[in-house]
């Protein structure tokens, strides 16, 4: 391999920038591309784009693909009784858990214990954290105040999941405010709620049980068309 | 996904670094596996001309005989196809206990 593709795919990876490195190993020819470029008129096309939604690294008639997607985030804002039980689940299942709660109350290490907590406002913890394609979002206080400025910031960013607490009636709200906000309806359509799978949750865990299904759902599904996030 | 396994990213931030100081390295893969293999497909080694390495293709069981065709890879630069597994005939020396078989590419980072 040349150094000059190591240091790309090494500078890819730091910028959490999906990447696949080609290789023949008959050769030993290699290529790389990210899914920053274009590359609809590469000739393994269809296999680039299974292998970026997939992740999944693999030899195919004597050409090895080396996949490389960034760690899934998971932030969650609201320091709330199911954020105690889908942190530590998320967390489990391998995504990077941020917990963001401007309400000093809420937001504490004991509830919390040994994740990261950002008690702030949205608009100040969220630039820390940074949201990314590769990041789920799930806002859960029912305040407004907290939840809208967190939705906003999750559709710039294209964050490959945006659940919202609340009942229908409670969404049809926060959607006609979001819109009189300038939100656009693609963006709003993004959002799932009710959140979570219909799994009839009750209890907290059990609702985060569905959330955290629903957010692997759809980073799984990823740039699959009815399916989660469009990469 | 990469998150199942970290230790890859350290892996090849390593391999650069190695390069870029001077060092000669070779870099191995897992590129196929059959059966109950233990690391997974796109796991890492990097080893450099003395036998340095850091990451693992197979959780102990074959590092030492990957290491050894590494530094040959570094020598003549030609990369090279490894494949380990209870079939092989050395399988009791350098073979997986787990009863499965991989197929490790080793290239040199020029």
């Amino acid at each position: 391999m040349k150094l000059d593709i190591l240091r790309r795919l090494n500078e890819a990876r730091e910028r959490r920038l999906p990447a696949i490195l080609i290789t023949d190993v008959a050769t030993g020819a290699e290529r790389l591309v990210t899914e920053a470029e274009d590359y609809s008129s590469d000739p393994l096309e269809e296999k680039l784009v299974e292998r970026f939604r997939s992740g999944v690294s693999g030899m195919e008639d004597g050409t090895f693909f080396t996949v490389h997607l960034p760690a899934p985030r998971f932030v969650i804002v609201g320091a709330v009784h199911i954020s105690q039980a889908l942190a530590p689940m998320a967390q489990i299942a391998g995504f990077d858990v941020t917990i963001i709660d401007p309400r000093t109350a809420f937001a504490t290490a004991d509830r919390f214990p040994g994740l990261r907590l950002i008690a702030e406002w949205p608009d100040v913890a969220i630039p820390k954290v940074g949201l990314d394609p590769f990041t789920a979002i799930a806002v859960v206080t029912h305040d407004p105040k907290i939840d809208d400025p967190a939705l906003t910031a999750a559709f710039a960013a294209r964050c490959f999941y945006i659940g919202a607490l609340g009942s229908r009636k409670t969404h049809a709200r926060r959607v006609e405010r979001l819109k009189a906000a300038g939100a656009a309806d693609a963006d709003l359509a993004r959002i799932s709620a009710p959140i979570g799978l219909p799994i009839r949750a009750q209890s907290p865990a059990e609702i985060a049980v569905a959330i955290l299904a629903q957010a692997i759902e759809a980073l799984r599904s990823r740039g699959v068309a009815g399916g989660g996030a469009a990469a | 996904m990469e998150q199942a396994n970290p230790a890859m990213h350290d892996v090849l931030a390593t391999a650069e670094s190695w390069r870029k100081a001077g060092r000669n390295v070779a870099l191995a893969t897992v590129v196929e596996t059959w059966g109950s293999a233990p690391r997974p497909v796109g796991s890492h080694l990097v080893v450099d001309a003395d036998g340095n390495f850091e990451g693992s293709v197979s959780g102990g069981c074959v590092e030492g005989a990957v290491v050894g065709e590494a530094v040959e890879v570094i020598d003549d630069g030609k990369p090279r196809m490894l494949e380990f597994g209870v079939a092989d005939e050395t399988a009791w020396r350098v073979g997986l206990s787990c009863g499965g078989r991989i197929k490790v590419y080793v290239e040199k980072l020029d």
